[in-house]
C-alpha cells in the first residue's frame, strides 16, 4: 500500500525495460563503489593525517603509473558501459519488421493515434500485450515527445519529420504516457494512458466502436478524391511512378542516389515533391503542403503501405507468454 | 597569532585608494573592477535563487496551485537564463579570476584593463536587458530556447531575452579574450608554464572555450531572433528549416559552457586543498593537462544532449563514446584531489569544508554522467528529473560549492578582514545538508520518470518533491548566511594579515587587501606552484 503512494522503481512492462534496469543497477553499484571509496579516502585522509601540533606535511610530487592506473582503468570500465549502453540503444532503435503500426498526431497539447484498423483515439492508447509495436509519430507544431516510463522508452516527435519508438509490452496495465519535450504553456497536461490489454480483449476493443474503414481504405479514399491516381496508375503509363509495391524498397532517384521508400519518403513525396524525383520521371507532382493534414498523411502512407505486401499479417497470434495477467484490469503506475 | 594587522591609519590599499562613485564606475583597477562583478552577480544570484524557490512551492504540490501554468514556465525559463549567463559563467573567471590572476602570475592588471571594464558594463547592460525581460512579463521558451517553440508559437518577449544573453555573451569572450593575452604575455620572470597556479590554467582553459564557443551562442540566438521577426525559414520545417539545426548549434556553444561554468571551480579547489592539506599538488601536469584535455574534448560531445532527438543511431554512438572520453580527465582530477591529501596536513577550516563538498558532490554529478551518456539508460532518464539533479550536482553541487570556497579562501585578501570561522563552517554544513536533500531525492524522481519542467505531476511523485522543496529552504538559509557575516566582516571583522592561511601563491605575499599595483616591484618567481616544503604550516590556536 505505502508503494502505491511512494514507489521508488518504476514498473517494469516491457521487452526492454528489463535490460535498461539491468544496466541501471549495474551502474548503480560499480558507481556507488567508486563513489563509497573516493568518500572514505577523503574521510580516512582527513582523520588520519588531520592538521595537529608534532604533524608535518610529506610532500609528494606524484607518480606516473598511479596517474596512468587511473586514467587507464576507468578508460576501460567506460568503455565497457559504452557499449552495454549502445547495444540497448541499438535495440531500442531497431524496430522488428513484423509489427504493428500506430500513426500518432502530436500536437499542442495532446495526443493523437490511429490505428491501422481504423480506431482513432485522444490521449489514450490501447495496445495488445506481446506485439511489437511501432508508435510512428510526428507533430502538427513544436516539438514534443514521446515517453511512457513503465517501457522505458522515449522517443522525440517533430514537425516535419517522423520519427519512431517500438516497445513489446509484457504486462497488461494503465501506464502513463508524458510528452518529455517542454512544449509550451500545457506541457504538463500533455499527458495520457497507455493501455496494454491481453490479446482477446484488443480484439474486442478494436471491433467495437461501430464500423469505420482501415486507415489504408481511409487512405485510398484521399487517394482518389486528391486525383493521386490518375498519374500513380497501377500499370506502367502513369506520369507518376506506379505506387504498387515500392515501400521498404531501394528506389533509385533522377539524380542518381538512391534511398529506401520508408515513411518519411512518402510523406517528402507528397509535401515536397521535387526534393526526391524518381529516375525517368519529370518534376510535374504539384506539392500538397497544406492542403492534406497531418492524419490525412498518415492515412495515405499506410494506403501506400498496404499496396506492399507485408512479410506477416496483423492476422499473426502472438504466442508471447504474458507474465501476471491476473492484474490485467489493475492500473499500474 | 591574531593581530599583527595594522592599528588606526590603514595602509593605502586598492579600497581607500580614492574613494566616490565615479572612483568605481570608471576605475580599470582588475580588483575594483572584480568587485564590481560580485555585486553584479550577487544580486542575479539571489534574483534567480527567487525563481527557484517559486519552482520549489509550486512542486509542493502536485495539482499546479500557486502560480499560472505560464507563468511557472518562466520561473523555471528565468532561473535558467539567470543563473547560466548572469551567475555560474560569470562566477568564478569574472570575480575571482579578475581579482587572482593578475596577481598569481605576478602582474599589475590584466593585459587590457579598459576593455576589462568594458566586460563589466556589457553585462550590466545585457543584465539591464534580462530585467526589462522579467519585468516585462518575461519569457517561457525554457533556458534552452528550443525551435520552433521559442520562434513561433510564444508570445512573451523572446528577442529581449535572447539578446540579453547575447550582449552578456561579449562580456564573457572579452574576458576569455583578456586573460588568454595576460596568461600568454604578462607572466613574471620566472613563472613559466609549468610553474602557473592550476587555478590559472583553469582559466586559461575556459577562455579558450569563452572565445571560441560563445560567438556560436550568439549566431545561433541571432538566428532565432531573425526567423522570429522576419520569417526567415532557419529552424521553423513549415518554412522549410530544420529543428535539428538549432539544437546542433546550441549545444555546440551549450556543452562547452558547461565547462565553462565547472572548470575555474576546479582551479578554485586545487588551491583550497594544496593549501589546506599543506601539501603540493598531486601530479601537477597531469591536472593542468586534464583541465586543458576537458576544454578540447568538451567541444566535441554536444549531441549527447539529443540521443532522443531524432539524430541517427551512429551518431548517437560516436557521441556516446567521445563523451566517455571527456568522463575520464574529470576522474583523475578527482583521484588527484583525493590522493593530494594523503600524508597531508589537513586543516578543517571553512573553505577546506567547502572542498571536501565539491569533491563529494561533483563526484557524485560525474558519475551520474556515466549513466547519461550510458546511451540505452539516457533514452529513458534524458528530460526528466535526473538530469535536473545531474547537472545541479555539477553546477550547483559542485560550481556553486567551488565558488563559496574560493570566496571564503580569498576574501581577507579581498576585503582585508577575516570572517567568524564558526559562522563559516555552520554555513557550509547547512548548505551541504540543503542541497542533497533539495536534489537527491530529484534523481529517484528522474528514474520513475517524472519529466522535468512540469507545473503539475502525478500524486505518486509527491513525497520526494517534499523532500526537495524541504531542501531548497534549508539551503536558502544557507546562502543567505555568508553574505550576512561576509558584510558585517567589512565592518566588524578582524584585520586579515598578508598571508592568514600559511598559503603558497604570490597573491599571499602582498598586503591584504592589496595595493592598486599589486606588488611594489615585479617579482623573480623562482619557486614551482604549491611550494608547500618551504612555507611553515599554521599550527591550530587552542
Amino acid at each position: 500500500m505505502f508503494s502505491n503512494t511512494f514507489p521508488l522503481w518504476p514498473t517494469r512492462a516491457s521487452t526492454i525495460s528489463g535490460q535498461v534496469d539491468a544496466l541501471f543497477i549495474f551502474l548503480l553499484l560499480l558507481c556507488g563503489l567508486m563513489c563509497v571509496s573516493i568518500f572514505i579516502a577523503i574521510v580516512v585522509f582527513a582523520i588520519r593525517y588531520r592538521r595537529r601540533p608534532g604533524h608535518v606535511a610529506t610532500q609528494i610530487e606524484g607518480s606516473n603509473a598511479v596517474e596512468f592506473a587511473w586514467t587507464f582503468i576507468p578508460a576501460g570500465i567506460f568503455l565497457v558501459i559504452f557499449v552495454w549502453g549502445a547495444y540497448i540503444y541499438f535495440l531500442e532503435r531497431t524496430p522488428p519488421k513484423d509489427s504493428m503500426d500506430v500513426y500518432t498526431v502530436a500536437k499542442q497539447w495532446m495526443w493523437k493515434f490511429q490505428h491501422t484498423e481504423g480506431q482513432r483515439e485522444i490521449n489514450e492508447l490501447h495496445i495488445p500485450v506481446g506485439r511489437d509495436v511501432r508508435v510512428i509519430m510526428t507533430s502538427q507544431d513544436v516539438i514534443h515527445s514521446f515517453y511512457v516510463p513503465a517501457f522505458r522508452i522515449k522517443q522525440d516527435v517533430l514537425p516535419g519529420r517522423y520519427t519512431i519508438a517500438w516497445f513489446r509490452a509484457t504486462k497488461a496495465g494503465t501506464y502513463h504516457l508524458f510528452c518529455a519535450e517542454y512544449c509550451g504553456t500545457n506541457h504538463s497536461g500533455m499527458i495520457g494512458d497507455v493501455v496494454v490489454m491481453e490479446p482477446a480483449q484488443f480484439q474486442s476493443w478494436l471491433s467495437g466502436g461501430g464500423p469505420m474503414g482501415s486507415l489504408s481504405q481511409t487512405g485510398q479514399g484521399i487517394f482518389q478524391s486528391l486525383g493521386c491516381s490518375t498519374c500513380h496508375r497501377m500499370d506502367t503509363q502513369g506520369r507518376g511512378p506506379n505506387l504498387m509495391g515500392i515501400f521498404g524498397k531501394p528506389v533509385l532517384l533522377e539524380d542518381g542516389r538512391t534511398v529506401t521508400a520508408d515513411e518519411n519518403y512518402i510523406r517528402e513525396s507528397i509535401l515536397s515533391p521535387a526534393a526526391k524525383v524518381v529516375s525517368g520521371f519529370k518534376p510535374i507532382m504539384p506539392t500538397f503542403q497544406g492542403i492534406v493534414s497531418e492524419e490525412q498523411l498518415n492515412a495515405l502512407v499506410a494506403y501506400i503501405k498496404s499496396l506492399s505486401p507485408q512479410p506477416s499479417g496483423p492476422a499473426q497470434t502472438p504466442t508471447l507468454k504474458v507474465p501476471d495477467a491476473s492484474k490485467a484490469d489493475s492500473r499500474q503506475r | 597569532m591574531a593581530s599583527t594587522a595594522v592599528a588606526a591609519p590603514e595602509r593605502e590599499n586598492y579600497l581607500n585608494k580614492e574613494y566616490g562613485i565615479g572612483s568605481w564606475l570608471f576605475t580599470t583597477d582588475h580588483k575594483r573592477i572584480a568587485l564590481l562583478y560580485l555585486i553584479t552577480i550577487t544580486f542575479f544570484f539571489f534574483i534567480g535563487g527567487f525563481f527557484a524557490l517559486l519552482i520549489r512551492l509550486e512542486l509542493l504540490t502536485p495539482e499546479g496551485d500557486l502560480l499560472l501554468p505560464d507563468t511557472y514556465n518562466k520561473m523555471f525559463t528565468m532561473h535558467g537564463q539567470v543563473m547560466i549567463f548572469f551567475f555560474l559563467i560569470p562566477a568564478v573567471p569574472a570575480v575571482l579570476g579578475n581579482f587572482l590572476i593578475p596577481i598569481m602570475i605576478g602582474a599589475k592588471d590584466l593585459a587590457f584593463p579598459r576593455i576589462n571594464l568594458l566586460s563589466w558594463y556589457l553585462l550590466v547592460i545585457g543584465g539591464l536587458m534580462m530585467i526589462y525581460t522579467i519585468l516585462s512579463g518575461g519569457v517561457d521558451t525554457g533556458w534552452t530556447f528550443y525551435t520552433p517553440l521559442s520562434t513561433h508559437f510564444l508570445d512573451t518577449h523572446v528577442i529581449a531575452a535572447a539578446l540579453a544573453i547575447f550582449v552578456a555573451g561579449f562580456s564573457s569572450i572579452l574576458t576569455g579574450l583578456n586573460f588568454i593575452v595576460t596568461i600568454h604575455r604578462m607572466r613574471a620572470p620566472g613563472m613559466t608554464w609549468s610553474r602557473l597556479p592550476l587555478f590559472v590554467w583553469a582559466n586559461y582553459a575556459t577562455a579558450i572555450i569563452q572565445v571560441l564557443g560563445t560567438p556560436v551562442l550568439a549566431i545561433t540566438l541571432m538566428l532565432v531572433a531573425l526567423e522570429r521577426v522576419f520569417n526567415l525559414g532557419i529552424f521553423n520545417p513549415q518554412l522549410g528549416g530544420d529543428p535539428l539545426l538549432f539544437q546542433h548549434l546550441f549545444w555546440f556553444y551549450s556543452h562547452p559552457a558547461v565547462y565553462i561554468m565547472i572548470l575555474p571551480g576546479m582551479g578554485v579547489v586545487s588551491e583550497i586543498v594544496t593549501c589546506f592539506a599543506h601539501k603540493r599538488i598531486f601530479g601537477y601536469k597531469f591536472m593542468a593537462l586534464a583541465v586543458i584535455a576537458i576544454a578540447v574534448l568538451g567541444f566535441l560531445v554536444w549531441a549527447h544532449h539529443m540521443f532522443v532527438a531524432g539524430i541517427s543511431l551512429y551518431a548517437a554512438m560516436v557521441f556516446s563514446l567521445l563523451s566517455y572520453f571527456v568522463a575520464v580527465p574529470s576522474a583523475i582530477k578527482v583521484f588527484n584531489w583525493t590522493a593530494t591529501m594523503f600524508k597531508g596536513s589537513v586543516s578543517f577550516s571553512t573553505p577546506m569544508l567547502y572542498a571536501f563538498g565539491f569533491i563529494g558532490l561533483f563526484t557524485m554529478g560525474g558519475l551520474t554522467g556515466l549513466f547519461l551518456a550510458a546511451l540505452g539508460i539516457d533514452v529513458h532518464v534524458t528530460d526528466t528529473y535526473f538530469v535536473v539533479a545531474h547537472f545541479h550536482y555539477i553546477m550547483v553541487g559542485g560550481m556553486v560549492m567551488a565558488y563559496m570556497g574560493g570566496m571564503h579562501f580569498w576574501w581577507p585578501k579581498i576585503s582585508g578582514r577575516l570572517y567568524p570561522e564558526n559562522w563559516g563552517r555552520l554555513a557550509a554544513l547547512i548548505i551541504f545538508i540543503g542541497f542533497n536533500l533539495t536534489f537527491f531525492p530529484q534523481f529517484v524522481l528522474g528514474y520513475l520518470g517524472m519529466p522535468r519542467r512540469y507545473w503539475q505531476y502525478s500524486p505518486e511523485f509527491q513525497v520526494l518533491n517534499v523532500l526537495s522543496t524541504a531542501g531548497a529552504t534549508i539551503l536558502a538559509v544557507g546562502y543567505l548566511l555568508p553574505m550576512v557575516y561576509f558584510l558585517w566582516s567589512m565592518r566588524y571583522g578582524k584585520h586579515a594579515p598578508d598571508n592568514p592561511w600559511n598559503a603558497a601563491g604570490l597573491e599571499w605575499k602582498i598586503s591584504s587587501p592589496p595595493t592598486t599595483f599589486n606588488f611594489e616591484e615585479t617579482p623573480v618567481v623562482t619557486w614551482e606552484a604549491y611550494n608547500y616544503d618551504e612555507i611553515p604550516e599554521e599550527v591550530p590556536v587552542g
